[in-house]
């Protein structure tokens, strides 16, 4: 469809305002934001953290009343005619209310009951919903029992037990694996295509965008830009570039320096090298912020480069270096010592065998990578290696112990940063990391000088009074970290840190993970953005409890190569492994 | 050592802060018990203070006068109508308007004068059989009272036998007396079960146990660190009851003090066991809650606090030698009421400390065991 050429609007929407007042302050999540939507197209919602895209998707449900602006969904007005407007869409908030304790057939059930589908067109709409989320063989698993993947399946077919004209998905692929956000963009597609209903969808996950028709990038509640994705990936034209690090020098390394450089607004390892976004086209060579020695060559821009190019300007810089030892204490002993063995490890549930022998080394200062579809038994192994789950059978030594029977002495020597945020939500900033300093026993003069560390390091003191529970996304996530790395542990475990995380938080952790890893502490980290297993110097990709593949990222991507021979992403080296696996089975 | 003391300190500062820091949870922790102390208090009595009834009087003299004026000064009797015959007094108790009728016969001054036998009828609503025994209780002692002063008066000997009854340590047999100090077992016990159940079931759930268990804590150590700050409110909220009995309700207390924290924290170590083998068991907050309401239910009925542990099945009696708030309960009225000292008290002590250490080592085996 042409520009310009007279479209219906599903959603039309014109400098709507929207402003939440606590007890201590406000906060103006939504600034004249205009929105419109043709009838039958798929948008896309993009932005950082509490840029205000849920609080739009609430407006347009009716759920949340804009202060001023004018709002008309599917020729409703939204404020006045909520009701009317409710029974035709459909709305999945980040977490969906599926009844864990419901089987999916249930969990189906009770949603058409609330819905009032009439029990003559339940039959035909259950085939249509189980053939397209194809979870026809799990008709009578408890939803509590699914992976996450297959939830989200589920609570979007729950959420379309009812046809209607307007879908909005907030954030449906978070904490998704990638062969499973396939398959719901698949789902997403097809409901576009077929049924003709209009979508929006926001999502952290920016290479999704590449999808949509339209994308609308919002930050701090306004519209940056509201375009086709490719329109915004031309912004970026003549700005990106692939660089290849001199010998020696990890790609990690040298992205890490590029973020640091005012001229840089992005800087991501990808491949063996490192994609560089510039603020402006490189004029002249000369001006080029990486050292002379490094081979570049230009790159085609994509939607990631253009938000970061957009988002960048408006966001504050990187935090500086972290450094783990407040004194200036060396990294103990030099790197290259096997801290963590694994050996034939397998853990069972049941009949059900979650860890299939599974092996591997991890040395000092590594960064290394557990990637895997949801239900790989990666999560299983990584609380096996914590001590937090007894193994089956197989040898398993941290620091040269079993963790499980380790004493307070070994413990101590080991960070762990959960995949919920697990700190005590009633208590204050200072309070959780006063108690984890003790937990730690730290105390005296260094206890009080960890803590200053914390509060410097991950710029935690306009926060200090607030209770945890209340802090936004990203202090969470660095009062997490702190709290992991007050005693100054030699191994760091972290599950799925960047889930849900937008793009600078992401790129801000992996800067401190790195610099971390360069003071000689070795990370075990789990994730399911595979591009970040750029970062990791080895990973292993696991499925059905097996080891498909381990090494490091180059090694990894050359098992997922192409028939047509053109270069891997870390993506579709991952997809590939884990569909021929399989498919052999 | 030292170490480990600092750790399981910092474990329990935080649980404080945890249930203080919001004022809704501090509230929480001190309107239950002061509200159910003093509904208990009140409400929960055997005492009868106004027992309407009905005086139907056939001889109008002087005698039945003086007896009328007993009942009326008792300041237990209150009279709702003088029926003028049987028929409207039957109809009295039938509506439930006097609970006992008084009858004085035609010639009561006559025989009383002549020396012979003078019959007052108490007809009671037997509807309510242990009201009634009590009320006809009261009446029948109101008229012996009646019968030795009248001898005495008339220069008759006085009746060959007498009862003179004294209760001691509650001289006026209020039930307020004996329903206080039990407050002080049984309200604590309620909240400091139902603390360490939740607290560590609320960790499980948010994810923070895992937290805790990856940090150099031991199991023993975590456990410790639950047990002492519940000990710590249960005795707090234990002391709010003592000083509700003795300031409010004005019940002396006979005992020291010492013997009486002794005794509560025994009894709280007791309940902080029963706390965290619940915990041990239940993985969601709302298993914990069940399993804890399942346990008080008849902690409660087998405490021997509303009936006598003596009227039991004998099968039941000796399941309540697993009940802390049994020995609880007698060990603090003991103290309150009667000020038994420690080598009094031993019988007592010695069954909650042997709950206490069976529970807690109880739950740390469940605790490794479910880690595992």
């Amino acid at each position: 469809m042409a520009a310009g050429e007279a479209a219906p609007l599903a959603v039309s929407g014109v400098k709507l305002c929207k402003t939440f007042i606590t007890k201590s302050h406000s906060v103006q999540a939504l600034r004249d934001v205009d929105i419109s939507l043709p009838a039958g197209s798929l948008t896309a919602l993009a932005g950082p953290d509490g840029a205000g895209k849920t609080t739009l998707m609430r407006l347009l449900t009716g759920l949340y009343a804009a202060d001023s602006g004018e709002l008309t969904v599917l020729g409703l007005d939204a404020k006045r005619q909520t009701q009317a407007l409710q029974t035709r869409i459909a709305y999945m908030p980040q977490r969906f209310g599926l009844y864990e304790d419901l089987s999916v057939q249930e969990n189906l059930d009770l949603y058409a009951d609330m819905h009032g589908v009439p029990a003559v067109e339940r039959p035909a709409r259950y085939a249509e919903l189980m053939e397209m989320t194809d979870l026809s063989k799990f008709l009578g698993r408890l939803a509590g029992r699914l992976s996450g993947g297959m939830k989200q399946k589920l609570g979007l077919a729950c959420a379309l037990v009812r046809w209607p004209e307007l879908l909005l998905l907030d954030e449906p692929t978070v904490g998704v694996d990638p062969l499973s956000r396939r398959e719901l963009w698949q789902i997403i597609r097809r409901l576009v295509a077929q049924q003709g209903i209009t979508v929006l969808v926001s999502t952290a996950y920016l290479d999704e965008a590449e999808h949509c028709r339209q994308a609308i990038v919002l930050a701090e509640g306004r519209v940056l830009a509201a375009c086709a994705p490719q329109e915004l990936s031309r912004a970026a034209a003549g700005k990106v570039f692939l660089l290849t690090p001199p010998p020696g020098q990890a790609a990690r390394n040298l992205q890490a320096r590029l973020l640091d450089r005012p001229t840089v607004a992005d800087a991501l390892p990808q491949g063996a090298g490192v994609r560089v976004t510039l603020r402006q086209p490189l004029a002249d060579p000369a001006d080029a912020p990486w050292p002379a020695q490094t081979q570049w060559q230009a790159a085609v821009p994509n939607f990631e480069d253009g938000f970061m190019l957009l988002t960048s300007a408006a966001e504050p810089r990187l935090p500086p270096v972290l450094v783990l030892h407040h004194d200036g204490r060396a990294p103990p002993a030099a790197a290259g010592e096997i801290v963590i063995e694994v050996r034939d490890l397998v853990r069972r549930f049941g009949d059900f065998v979650a860890v299939n022998h599974v092996s591997f080394q991890v040395r000092r200062g590594e960064i290394f990578g557990l990637l895997g579809p949801n239900g790989a038994g990666k999560t299983t192994t990584f609380r096996m290696l914590c001590g937090l789950l007894a193994a089956s059978s197989g040898e398993l030594r941290v620091l040269g112990q079993d963790l499980r029977f380790a004493r307070a002495a070994s413990r101590r020597r080991i960070g762990y940063v959960a995949q919920k945020f697990a700190l005590y939500g009633e208590l204050s900033v200072r309070e959780n990391l006063e108690f984890f300093a003790s937990a730690y026993g730290l105390r005296g003069g260094r206890r009080r000088e960890r803590l200053h560390w914390a509060i410097e390091q991950f710029e935690l003191s306009v926060m200090l009074d607030v209770p945890s529970g209340r802090l936004p996304g990203g202090y969470r996530q660095r009062l997490a970290m702190a709290a992991a790395l007050m005693h100054e542990p030699e191994v760091l475990f972290l599950d799925e840190p960047t889930s849900g995380a937008d793009p600078r938080a992401r790129r801000e952790f992996w800067r401190r993970i790195t610099d971390l890893s360069d003071q000689g502490v070795t990370v075990i980290v789990t994730t399911h953005f595979m591009e970040e297993a750029e970062y990791c110097d080895r990973a292993l990709i696991q499925d059905g409890g097996r080891i498909l593949a381990q090494g490091a990222p180059a090694e990894i991507r050359r098992l997922g190569a192409r028939p047509d021979g053109g270069a891997p992403t870390m993506e579709n080296a991952f997809i590939s492994i884990v569909s021929q696996a399989r498919l052999h089975e | 050592m030292w170490a480990m003391c600092l750790r399981v300190w910092a474990l329990t500062i935080k649980e404080w802060l945890a249930v203080l820091k919001d004022k809704r949870s501090r509230l929480s922790l001190i309107m239950p018990p002061l509200v159910q102390c003093l509904i208990y208090g009140y409400a929960a009595t055997y005492d009868l203070n106004h027992i309407p009834y009905a005086w139907l009087d056939n001889d109008r003299g002087a005698a039945s006068q003086a007896l009328y004026a007993k009942f009326a000064g008792s300041g237990v009797f209150d009279l709702r109508a003088t029926p003028p015959n049987a028929e409207q007094a039957r109809r009295l108790i039938s509506e439930r308007e006097a609970l006992l009728i008084v009858q004085i016969e035609t010639d009561f001054q006559r025989h009383l004068e002549l020396g012979e036998p003078a019959a007052v009828q108490v007809i009671a609503d037997g509807r309510n059989s242990n009201t009634a025994a009590a009320a006809t209780a009261y009446a029948s002692a109101i008229v012996d009272q009646f019968n030795v002063e009248w001898r005495a008066a008339h220069g008759a000997p006085p009746p060959p036998l007498q009862v003179f009854s004294r209760s001691w340590y509650n001289p006026n047999l209020e039930t307020r007396w004996y329903m206080a100090p039990s407050m002080i077992a049984t309200l604590s016990l309620v909240q400091t079960m139902m603390l360490t159940a939740l607290s560590v079931a609320r960790e499980r759930e948010q994810g923070t146990f895992d937290q805790l268990l990856v940090t150099p804590y031991s199991a023993n150590e975590i456990m410790l660190g639950k047990a002492l700050p519940a000990m710590f409110i249960g005795l707090g909220q234990a002391s709010l009851v003592v000083v509700v009995a003795q300031l409010w309700f004005h019940i002396p207390f006979a005992g020291s003090y010492l013997t009486l924290y002794a005794g509560l924290s025994a009894f709280m170590l007791a309940a902080v066991g029963a706390g965290l083998l619940i915990s041990a068991f239940s993985a969601t907050m709302q298993q914990a809650m069940l399993y804890t309401f399942f346990l008080l239910m008849p902690f409660m009925l087998l405490s021997g606090l509303t009936t006598p542990i003596g009227n039991m099945p004998e099968s039941l009696q000796y399941l309540t030698l697993m009940n802390p708030l049994r020995f609880a309960l007698t060990l603090v009225q003991r103290v309150y009421l009667e000020g038994a000292d420690l080598a009094l008290l031993r019988p007592y002590f010695m069954p909650l400390l042997i709950i206490g250490a069976l529970s807690l080592s109880g739950a740390a085996l469940l605790f490794r065991y479910r880690l595992n």
